[in-house]
């Protein structure tokens, strides 16, 4: 069973800002998925969509099969959501907070008792049940809408940036906490500015930017492809046809003109040794920008979008 | 079927969650929400209906304490149904727990009803406490209790769902409170709390009558005392009237998230 299903999804704001440009993303049933992307690339706008707080301008989306402009309620009891907001009644009592939520999903009141100790246990946040929100640190306010989003067992749980901004050892227990969910059946998608977070919890990873999904795909698949470097080289000779060097991938650009695809672990020296073999020599080379690469060094430094020059 | 009533048990839970979270609010700030009324209230009936009352003497043929506490009551039932609304739904918008409700299966018109419900209560309870207080200097028993019941809680409705259609619009905290000072406070002045219309000129009779809450107070007078400037069947019109397309233009406010869906 897919757990998302996204076809042609736009998404233009009233200022006439086009935030999504039509993107498509499919999520399998119980994949622990990163959506990966630098600062406004659309990730917010992405979830707000699934979770019908932003309203779509074009596109459908399928939640475990209901469309939400269809079976709307259907989709909306699959959800959970941990927003990148802090959106909590900070005058009301974690306990109620909690139970609160389960009511609005229709869960009965023992049921979402319960169901609120299990969490706040989990979430170690059990012993501040009665005190406000308001009175609780950022990474247990974090942990409390976790719970909060928890309380109807859904089978999707979407966290927008969970940890951003929580100390490194919350981190890794929250990290625990959500690798035992998802083990436990939840299909999880998790947006993050952190590149180790993603490898770390993530099986699959759909990077976004500038409103455009630009990869999608297993995680391994994708470290493999960051580690390739592109070359450029200009030959003393003119080619009718690529030359056939086994293990590389090559295309021409022009008749004198190869690009060449090279594990950055496997240097060049042999690739130069594999085409003097062949009787061509190089008269120039350049190493061309990776996009990919580019994306995830800028993720890291967390620049916005913006501050990049165009590749 | 099975699928269908399932729908309705959540949906009644997810109801009886709102209005008891408005309820539990409304009675946990009580010195934010019942006091105030209770207060400005006495000061009312000691003021207009003792000191200044006895000089005026009668109207419509009761003494004017009599006369003016109907008035007072739903003076203070309008604005409290109002300010309940806007300012827990406005609240809500404003640190944004709305979400918790918007991401729910809870349709819209259920956010509707609880906060209205809310508003409703809060009305009462405050309407409740200053006929209490009004006891205290005056003789009230009602001559139609069906029609004191009915017009005060459809009243309620009304200004409930006018709250939360301010508050739907507000953008920012004088947004909320803008209406209340410039409509709603000069048409519960205006709408006889104070007086009976027959006092008034020819012209501003006339012009008195386009104002809904003058038929809302003094169809409640009329419950109360037997007398009114208005007839009672126009009340109810005018009340069923605003209550169908306010809450059809709330309603579809909500729907289409004006105000809390980008
Ligand atoms: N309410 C809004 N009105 C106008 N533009 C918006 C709004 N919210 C987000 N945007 C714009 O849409 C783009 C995507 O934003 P967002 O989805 O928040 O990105 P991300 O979560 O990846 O950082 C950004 O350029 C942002 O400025
Ligand atoms: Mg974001």
């Amino acid at each position: 069973m897919r757990a998302l299903q996204i076809r042609g999804l736009t998404k233009v704001y009233d200022n006439g800002m086009q935030a999504l440009k039509g993107i498509d993303l499919d999520v399998e049933e119980g994949e622990f998925c990163a959506l990966l992307g630098p600062n406004g690339a659309g990730k917010t706008t992405t979830i707000g969509i699934l979770t019908s707080l932003v309203n779509k301008t074009a596109g459908s989306v399928q939640i475990f099969g209901h469309d939400i402009d269809r079976d709307l309620t259907l989709a909306k009891s699959c959800l959970g959501l941990v927003p990148q907001e802090i959106n909590l009644n900070l005058f009301e009592k974690v306990f109620n907070i909690v139970v609160t939520q389960g009511g609005y999903y229709g869960i009965p009141h023992h049921l979402a008792m319960e169901r609120a100790e299990k969490y706040l246990t989990q979430l170690q946040l059990w012993d501040r049940r009665d005190e406000v929100a308001r009175s609780l640190s950022g990474g247990m306010k974090r942990r409390l809408m976790i719970a909060r989003a928890l309380v109807h067992e859904p089978r999707l749980l979407i966290l927008d940036e969970p940890t951003a901004g929580v100390d490194i050892e919350i981190r890794r227990s929250m990290w625990s906490f959500l690798r035992q969910i998802n083990a436990e059946g939840t299909t999880i998608i998790l947006t993050t500015h952190y590149l180790e977070e993603a490898e770390n919890l993530c099986r699959h990873v759909a990077i976004i930017d500038e409103g455009t999904i630009i990869e999608n795909d297993r995680m391994s698949r994708v470290l493999r492809k960051l580690s390739v470097e592109t070359l450029v080289l200009n030959l003393d000779r003119d080619l009718q046809e690529p030359p056939r060097l086994p293990g590389y991938e090559i295309r021409m650009v022009d008749s004198s003109t190869i690009e060449v695809d090279v594990q950055s672990n496997r240097g060049i020296n042999e690739l130069f040794a594999d085409l003097t073999r062949q009787d061509l020599r190089v008269v120039s080379m350049r190493n061309k920008a990776n996009r990919l690469e580019e994306l995830f060094l800028n993720i890291v430094d967390n620049k916005p979008a913006a501050s990049r020059g165009a590749s | 079927m099975t699928e269908n009533r399932g729908r309705v048990r959540q949906n009644i839970t997810a109801l009886w969650t709102l209005v008891t979270k408005e309820y539990i609010r409304i009675v946990r700030i009580w010195i934010q929400t019942l006091v105030p009324p209770a207060i400005t209230m006495s000061l009312y009936f000691v003021i207009f209906g003792n000191l200044i009352g006895r000089r005026i003497g009668e109207m419509d043929g009761f003494g004017y304490m009599q006369f003016i506490a109907p008035g007072l009551i739903m003076m203070s039932v309008i604005t409290n149904a109002y300010g309940n609304v806007v300012s827990s739904f406005f609240g809500a918008k404003f640190a944004r727990h709305i979400e918790e409700m918007l991401v729910s299966p809870m349709p819209a018109s259920l956010i509707l009803l609880g906060h209205v419900a809310g508003g409703v209560i809060r009305g009462l309870l405050v309407g409740l406490l200053v006929t209490l207080i009004a006891l205290f200097f005056t003789d009230l028993r009602p001559e139609h209790p069906f029609v004191t019941i009915s017009v005060v809680f459809l009243t309620a409705v009304v200004f409930a769902l006018a709250g939360l259609i301010n508050a739907i619009f507000a953008r920012k905290f004088d947004d909320i409170s803008i209406i209340p000072t410039f409509v709603l406070t000069p048409l519960t002045y205006l709408g006889g709390v104070f007086y009976s219309i027959s006092l008034l000129p020819d012209f501003w009779q006339r012009v008195s009558l386009a104002n809904p809450v003058l038929y809302m107070v003094n169809a409640f007078r009329y419950g109360i005392l037997g007398v009114s400037d208005i007839p009672i069947d126009y009340a109810y019109l005018i009340i069923g009237v605003f209550i169908v397309s306010l809450y059809s233009f709330a309603l579809l406010l909500l729907k289409r998230g004006v105000g809390i869906r980008e």
